[in-house]
This record gives C-alpha cells, structure tokens and sequence, in this order.
C-alpha cells in the first residue's frame, strides 16, 4: 500500500510539474458586456491549444484600456470603439452588439423620434394617442439593472435610470419579447438579433427603425444602426504571439456560433 | 414499539453499518443547512459590515449603482404576494379536499389526488410561460400593463392549490372515525359532521400544510419574475408591477459585483429568515397538535 501510494504520489508531482511548465497563461480584463463572450471564446481557444490558460477578468471598458496599456492584461476588452487619445492602442472588433425598440405588431405607431421615446422612458408622454396611434395606455419595459442592453440604451438616450419611469422591468431578451408580444400598448427594447429572428417566425412584435436606418442585423454587422456599438479586444502595438494568436482566433469564423449564442452579430469580414 | 428499540445482545453487523451511513446521511443534511447559512452570512457581511443592516430599511431606494439598497419595498411586494395567494388557495384548497374525502363518489376520489399530485409537479417555469402569455395579457386587457401583484397572487395561488388541497385531505383523513361514527350516531348532518367534527379536528393539520404552502409561495421564483412586472416598489394597488425578493436575485446576480453582490446575499438571508421562523411556526403547531391528541 505504502508503495503505491508514494508512486501515485511522485506520478502526480510529475504531472503538475510538466503541466505548470507548459502553461501559458493569457490575461484579458475589461468590459462586462464582452467578458461572457470572451469567457466562451478562451474555453475554446482553450480546448484547440493543450496547456493555454484563458483567465477573464471584468472591470468595465475602462479599465480593459488602462490594463492593456500598462500591461497588467495581455489583451484589454472594451464595449466602445478607442477614444481619440487612446490613439497608442489597437483595437479589434469581435461583434457587434445592436439594440431595437420593440412594439406590439398591432400597434399602428411606426416611427418614434429620439426625443419621443425618452418622453415616454421619463413618464412624459402615457398614452399612444399623442404619438398619432390609439387612445391606449402606454407600458414601459425597461431591462433589469446591470444588463448591458440597458446601459446602450440609457446612454444613447442620454437617461439616467432613476428617471426612467418603467411599468415592467424584464430579465433576458425572450422575456421582453413576450411581454412586448402579449401587450398590444407595450414599447420596449430588446437585442436585435433576437427580435428579427423572432418577427421573422411569426411573434407579433414590431422593430422600430431609428434615424430612417431599418433595424436589421445587417445594419448592426456595417455598425450603420444608431443604437449599437462595437465590442474591441484592445491591445498595445504589438501584442506578444499567444496574444496575436488568440485575437485572430476571436476575429475567425470558428467563434460565430459562440458570438451569435451571446445575441450578438459576428462583424463583417 | 419493541422493535425498534436497539437489540444490543445481537446487533448485527449490517445494522452498525446501516445505522452510521443513515446517521451520517442525517448529520450531512444538517451540517449543509449550517454551511449554505453561513456562506450567506459570510457572502453578505461586506454590506452587513460597513453600512450596517439598517441601510436595508432606510435607503431612498433600490438604486445598486449608488449603493442604496432598501429592500423594504421588496419585503412588502413578497409577503403581499404570498398572502394573497394563501388567502386564495386555503379556502379552495380545503373545498377541494373536503369534497373528495366525503362528496366525491368513489371511482373520482383517485383521479383526484393523481391530478393535485400533477398539479404540484409542473416545473414553476412553466406556470410562469403560461402566466406570461396567457393570465398577463388576460388582467392587461382589464388592468394594463397587466403584470401586477394580482397576476403574481393568481400564479402563486395555482401553485400552491395543490400543496393545501393534499394537505388538507391527509388532515381529514387522519380524523378519527370514532369521532366522526358519533356525530352521525348524534344526528348530525353530513355539512354538520363536516364543519362541526371534521375540519375542527383537522385544523392544525390544515394550518400545518398551510404554512407548508406559504414557505413554497414565498420561495417561489421563475414564474412570479415572468408575471409580477419587476418594478421595485412598495406595491399600493393589485394592479401595481412589483418585485419580490426572490426575483430580484435572480435578475441581478448574474451582473452583480461587490457591494451589490453583498446585498443580493443579505436579502437572500432575509427570505432564509422568514421561512426558518414559517418552519418553526409549523413545527410548533404540528406539537400542539400531537399533545393535544395524546391528552385527548
């Protein structure tokens, strides 16, 4: 017994030594809304190159960008494209990321300005009536707290979300179509990838254009939508091999499906 | 009663080895409650710390961004949810319990239980599919925007109609025959034998699975999040969207961090709370009840 037990014991230090010496570890922190998609892309990356370790760290945009520029992440990631001054990184699109205001099919509005859907966001306007459809109260649906969908949302409309005045706060994106779908006086906004798929089968729900652009995923992929935004992998000049290695990866075809699962529009290429 | 007492002179070895691994079954089950309550004491302290517990009550509001968290509003939308519901499964619950154990003709007493036991079955997400699709635009078409605590109530009182109804009927069962063989030798009406002898002797054994039921109903999750609107405030009409505790942790956790995070813990505490105290309550009613048969 004794014996076997010290060779187990010596096999499996053996084993963790070699393990150890051939892993390579690869950094990536930054946004919350990429990091779940990062997370799926580096199991995979993961699987294809034996002894690589993918570790996801969130932080927000902000901090992806400061940790790649000071190298405390081999690669950074940010849910907005680079600002001006952060002109000394590269960034790499992975998705992009769109959002659609929703209605009910039966309701005869077909087209809301900016300014109108944050009157009806703040409380400011209650019925359809003065927005030329039928004398009916309006639902507002807004996204729980947290949810990337709603800080596009919120950010593009310049709102805060204490003066969002919602009548249903929602979870994920099928329970806003349901909701959406089962109330004809329900505006809400949801992923637009989702929401095609599903006006595409049948649900009664509408998708709004914005700015006279239809939403359509394919407007989304040429970032042409007002209401999306692209998801970086950001990284200095010249990132090390593994790192190149893995942006590639994420850029390629073989992580679509995993894009596509997260409601997201793989880019174009 | 002799046998089960231990036979030392001749304890075999299959009953030593019986006796530890279902002794240390019943230890792990009671070391696990130990463990979940501290992680959520642990998981929690951050917020529990610093701010102290009364950040929960005296906040302007659910606003995690700014690190307010009063859960209050909360609290009141999931005890008016559960009550309502045990308002409107107790009375149904009992009907239907008291009629097929003596209304029912005989071949319908069976298909009956099988049914409530059905009923006690389906997944709560799917209550929570048909709320959402059919009972929430059913109230929206007289109330909109139709999630509202009265579709939370309906929901929660579906689900727990079968717990009370099953409840009630093993209650009514367990009454003894002598009692209810005199108050027919009396005279007395079948609705008298019922209301009379019936359910009074029943009755801690109906508030029992009636607490049982609002345990279930306060706990409950996936179907209250896809019927009750979700919108965190102290609930001033039926018609008002709300959000229970539950359905709160259920939609942030998944992006929350820190202080946050903390606090979706510390209301997770608070519903552990509430329902230690509902198992107590229940616990205590069931001795009441035994003591009162062994006097009897």
């Amino acid at each position: 017994m004794k014996y076997i037990h010290s060779i187990c014991f010596a096999l499996a230090v053996l084993m963790m030594g070699s393990a150890f010496a051939d892993t390579q570890k690869l950094v990536l922190t930054g946004s919350s809304t990429v990091a779940p998609l990062a997370l799926e892309i580096g199991k995979r990356f993961e699987q294809r190159n034996p002894g690589v370790r993918v570790d996801v760290q969130t932080g927000g945009s902000t901090r992806g960008v400061n940790d790649a520029r000071t190298g405390l992440a081999d690669i950074g990631m940010a849910s907005r494209a680079l600002k001006s001054d952060e002109g000394d990184l590269t960034s790499y699109r992975i998705a992009m990321d769109g959002i659609g205001i929703i209605l009910h099919r039966d309701n005869p509005v077909h087209e809301l300005s900016d300014g109108q859907i944050r009157a009806i966001y703040t409380g400011k306007i209650t019925n359809w009536k003065s927005l030329g459809g039928t004398d009916q109260k309006i639902t507002v649906v807004n996204k729980a707290a947290g949810r990337s969908t709603l800080e596009l949302f919120l950010h593009h409309f310049k709102l805060n979300n204490r003066e969002v005045r919602p009548h249903v706060i929602i979870g994920d994106n099928q329970q806003g179509i349901k909701t959406v779908a089962g109330n004809v006086g329900a505006i809400g906004y949801v992923s637009i990838g989702t929401a095609e798929y599903e006006q595409t089968y049948g649900t009664p729900i509408r998708l709004l254009g914005m700015n006279g652009v239809a939403a359509t995923v394919d407007n989304v992929r040429e970032a042409h939508f007002p209401l999306s935004r692209p998801l970086n992998l950001v990284s200095t000049g010249a990132p090390n091999p593994l790192a190149q290695q893995f942006i590639s990866f994420a850029q390629s075809q073989a992580v679509d499906d995993l894009v596509t699962a997260q409601y997201f529009v793989p880019s174009a290429r | 009663m002799i046998w089960s007492r231990h036979n030392t002179s001749s304890l075999a070895r299959a009953d030593t080895a019986l006796t530890r691994v279902t002794g240390s079954i019943a230890l792990a089950v009671a070391v696990l409650l130990g463990l979940v309550l501290m992680l959520l004491i642990k998981e929690s302290g951050a917020v529990l710390a610093e701010g102290g517990w009364i950040r929960f009550f005296n906040s302007d509001g659910w606003y995690p961004q700014s690190g307010e968290y009063n859960l209050l509003p909360m609290l009141w939308a999931t005890l008016a949810a559960s009550l309502g519901a045990l308002l409107i499964a107790l009375p149904l619950g009992v009907m239907s319990a008291v009629f097929s154990r003596f209304y029912a003709p005989v071949w319908m007493v069976s298909p009956l239980r099988r049914i409530m036991m059905l009923l006690a079955g389906i997944p709560s997400v799917v209550y929570g599919l048909w709320g959402l699709t059919v009972l929430v635009p059913l109230v929206g078409s007289w109330m909109p925007p139709g999630s509202s605590l009265l579709s939370a109530i309906f929901i929660l009182a579906l689900m727990i109609l079968p717990t009370v109804s099953l409840t009630s009927e093993a209650a009514l069962t367990a009454v003894s025959p002598a009692s209810l063989q005199g108050a027919a030798a009396l005279g007395l009406s079948r609705k008298g034998i019922v209301l009379g002898v019936a359910i009074p002797e029943a009755r801690a054994g109906i508030m029992t699975g009636a607490l049982l039921a609002t345990m279930r109903a306060l706990g409950e999750t996936m179907a209250v999040l896809m019927v009750a609107g979700n919108v965190v405030q102290t609930p001033g009409s039926l018609f008002d969207s709300v959000r229970v505790l539950t359905a709160n942790i259920a939609l942030e956790m998944p992006y929350a961090t820190g202080d946050h995070r903390a606090a979706l813990f510390a209301s997770g505490l608070l519903l552990m709370m509430i329902v230690t105290l509902l198992a107590w309550l229940a616990g205590r009613q069931q001795a009441g009840d035994e003591r009162g048969h062994a006097h009897a």
